[in-house]
């Protein structure tokens, strides 16, 4: 998506309006408020500042999200909801206390994740459920049929070497995004794909250590 | 001669024991703590606290207030509001700097700077358009420092972003702006970095105050090489020993030239035995315990020039850094904590003998205060420092819970310099501002407070309070929505207001809340008699025992301030024989020495 940059964004750049830019040279000093304040756009070192006449129409435009951006949300959610079911299996087949606690987290920390990218797509007019698609380190359903029916040792193993796969197939998800032209613009986008990564490496680096314990 | 003699050896043997005593207790604490689980403490509060069931709304919301006067209240100023508050941040308020009657407030958009020659009447100077995000600033003389990390951030400070993925018109790091003329700000050099700068420190450098460092802390992803040469994404060593992960970068500013500034050194502060991603590696410490983040980058640094050093908040450590020479700065103690998820800031107290570490559990953007946390997650934990080692002491968190519309985790603030205590002011997003004593870090306890209902009930907003900081005499705090507070400190159980009058009497030409300077107190009647309250409060003087020194400091009379002085001195010499360390003794010869100074016309 091309970035839309109505008048009174151009308004910084001098396009024709009332409100023009002045340039520096023979402004008379404090007069862009009207309680005396100045607002002011310095240019890159070295170069001059402009002077505005009035901060009112200075807004900052919504910044763009990209097709990728969309992708992104829309399948991790995806992605996340079957982490949820995951880790929904836990309780009733593990013996060990800290695969429960990690269950727990992990279902936990993903729900909250899954309202965050629903409200993101939502507040953008996006749709929040992508049509069926398969993302990277999701389980088949021969896999899930597998962890289900495990319980014990044989689950504990299988669900730490899933959900390690799983992982890793979000950190490849980010990595995607980050790779994709003009992607993740956005801050929320930027800070959580950001926070993604780092949590389930984190998140990662404990299940392995987990698993040489089972 | 002979009492000055005394006074000295009392305070060597005082503050000798001083530090002992407490790292005894909070090596229990500590080695308690990481070999169990913590158990889920009582977290219990007041049920009357005025700080339950406040109303919602952006300028019409409840509020609660105690031991406080809210003096003055601005909502952001113009061109840096968004009509949909939802779009979520773009145009926060952050963090904040001070220098003579300017006080400069960070935003994702820009900087404004406000006139606060009448802190109850604070008004905009100078609005600086140039986005980039978080906006973090210092100030040091007539120049003005802002973090940069996002990819829309222009070298020009354009606001239309930047649309190719490699752009030499991108800027990410630290830009310097000159403010000597405020109708005209300038900006005079650009320094880009690898990962963007999310916060960055202020450095003194006091053997050659013709320079100033800038260390930078960047946490937003690497940008390519081909748009700066040598950055490096790869997320391990083993992938490439030069990633630009693992480091911080120190960048030398010529006050005389800053356009020269540059990065002089990216020191690999987390190495160990050679490798430098040898600290914390991720995840949690044990069943039951946080999960805290891979240390490959710090989130904010706080330098103290005048001890040498600067305590760093790195993701998954806290870390002491050896800055006696500051270009070059060197580590020398990681610390873990089982509570913390994420280290994000730091402050020493005034000695430097206790760290004050901010856990940011959530990110900042999640509500970490409800009834059903942890007070040990998303908190403070106090650290007691000896030389280089650091023990764990105690935890604060703001003691009343709040609704889970409301984003709040600990985050920045400052020490009020009240002598003869440790006390900070602390914001909490939109758990409001908590001003607290943690002179004993093992029992800190709230003097004051400030909060408003959430900001809303039915949208998931990013809100309250970034920082708030105590700056010659009054309590700003930078609020990301709503804009920006004023606060000053009345009298209480917890403070009296000699106590408050002595803490006005510290007055600084610049505050940067990272690069921590020394409070220092003169000889005044104020301090004397903010010494003798705190014994009162102590329990080791009476109410009489204290109108008598007041009559006496009033009446001024030498003679008598010095015997007064020399009493307190026997008193602490008697007390520290009988075995009992407690800060009162330190009190007392801190009082002996201010009736020493004013019994010679100090």
């Amino acid at each position: 998506m091309k970035y839309l940059i109505p008048c009174v964004a151009l308004l910084l750049w001098g396009c024709a309006s009332p409100h023009a830019a002045r340039q520096e040279a023979g402004l008379p000093s404090g007069s862009s408020g009207s309680d005396g304040s100045v607002v002011v756009q310095p240019g890159a070192p070295g170069a001059s500042t402009r002077v505005f006449e009035s901060a009112e129409d200075i807004e900052l435009q919504r910044p763009p999200h990209t097709a990728a951006d969309t992708h992104f949300m829309q399948g991790m959610i995806h992605h996340h909801a079957q982490a949820l079911e995951m880790s929904e299996l836990v309780p009733e087949r593990t013996a060990r206390r800290d695969v429960r606690m990690l269950g727990k987290r992990i279902h936990v920390s993903q729900a909250s994740e899954i309202a965050l990218m629903r409200d993101w797509l939502e507040r953008r007019g996006e749709e929040t459920h992508a049509a069926r698609m398969h993302m990277p380190g999701m389980l088949s359903a021969a896999q899930m049929d597998e962890l289900q029916s495990a319980s014990g040792r044989d689950f504990d193993s299988l669900f730490l070497t899933y959900m390690i796969m799983h992982h890793e197939g979000a950190i490849t998800m980010v990595r995607d995004l980050f790779a994709s032209p003009g992607a993740a613009a956005d801050q929320i986008v930027s800070e959580f794909a950001t926070d993604v990564d780092m949590d389930q490496r984190a998140e990662i680096a404990r299940m392995r250590a987990m698993l040489a314990n089972n | 001669m002979i009492k000055r003699t005394i006074t000295s050896i009392l305070a060597l043997l005082l503050f000798g024991t001083m530090l002992m005593a407490p790292v005894a207790n909070a090596q229990d604490a500590a080695s308690a703590s990481s070999d169990e689980a913590p158990a889920a403490p009582a977290w219990e509060w007041d049920a009357n606290d005025p700080r339950i069931g406040l109303a919602p709304g952006i300028e019409n919301a409840g509020e609660a207030i105690r031991n406080l006067i809210h003096a003055a209240h601005l909502p952001r100023p113009p061109g840096f509001t968004l009509e949909d508050e939802a779009e979520g941040g773009r145009m926060s308020n952050t963090d904040l700097a001070f220098r003579g009657n300017l006080l400069f407030l960070g935003n994702y958009g820009g900087i404004n700077i406000y006139d606060i020659s009448d802190p109850s009447n604070p008004s905009l100077r100078t609005s600086i358009v140039c986005p980039g995000g978080q906006g973090d600033v210092s100030v040091h003389g007539n120049l003005v420092f802002m973090s940069a990390q996002e990819t829309r951030g222009r070298l020009d400070c354009g606001v239309e972003g930047v649309e190719e993925d490699v752009s030499p018109e991108r800027f990410r790091g630290v830009r310097i702006f000159d403010v000597s003329n405020l109708d005209r700000p300038r900006q005079v050099a650009a320094v880009q970095t690898c990962r963007g700068s999310h916060t960055h420190t202020l450095v003194s450098d006091l053997a050659n105050p013709g320079r100033v460092f800038v260390y930078n802390s960047g946490t937003s992803r690497v940008r390519p090489p081909e748009e700066l040469p040598g950055c490096s994404a790869a997320t391990d060593p083993e992938e490439d020993p030069n990633t630009s992960y693992f480091r911080i970068e120190v960048i030398e500013v010529p006050l005389i030239a800053p356009e020269t500034a540059r990065i002089v050194g990216a020191p690999r502060i987390f190495e160990q035995d050679g490798n430098i991603a040898g600290l914390w590696q991720g995840g949690d410490h044990g069943e039951g315990t946080q999960q805290s983040r891979r240390t490959n980058q710090c989130h904010d640094i706080t330098a103290y020039p005048e001890l040498g050093l600067a305590g760093g908040a790195c993701a998954g450590n806290g870390i002491l850094l050896d800055i006696s020479d500051p270009a070059n700065p060197v580590r020398t103690e990681a610390v873990v904590d089982p509570n913390f998820a994420y280290w994000h800031s730091a402050t020493f107290n005034n000695d430097g003998t206790t760290l004050l570490f901010t856990d940011e559990w959530g990110g900042g953007n999640a509500p970490r205060c409800l009834g059903s946390d942890l007070p040990t997650w998303g908190a403070n934990a106090m650290f007691k420092r000896r030389g280089n080692e650091m023990t764990l002491a105690g935890y604060y968190k703001l003691p009343a819970p709040q609704t889970a519309d409301e984003n709040c985790v600990a985050h920045n603030g400052s020490l009020i310099p009240v002598p003869g205590r440790d006390i900070k002011v602390q914001a909490w997003y939109q758990g409001g501002v908590s001003i607290f004593d943690f002179t004993d870090p093992s029992n800190a306890y709230e003097i004051a407070f400030f909060d408003r209902g959430p900001i809303s009930t039915t949208e998931r907003l990013t809100g309250g309070y970034w920082s708030t900081y105590w700056y010659n005499g009054a309590i700003y705090g930078s609020a990301i929505v709503r804009g920006l507070d004023v606060f000053t400190l009345t009298p209480s159980e917890h403070l009296t207001q000699n106590e408050i009058d002595a803490a006005m009497l510290v007055i600084v030409d610049e505050f940067n809340a990272q690069n921590q300077m020394r409070n220092e107190w003169p000889v005044h009647v104020s301090v004397a008699k903010a010494y003798a309250d705190q014994l009162v409060r102590a329990g080791v003087m009476t109410d009489s025992e204290r109108s008598a020194l007041f009559s006496a400091i009033d009446q001024g009379n030498a003679s008598v301030l010095e015997a007064r002085a020399t009493v307190l001195e026997h008193s602490a010499l008697a007390s520290l024989g009988a075995g009992d360390t407690g800060h009162h003794n330190t009190t007392r010869v801190r009082l002996a020495e201010q009736l020493r100074g004013l019994a010679s016309g100090g």
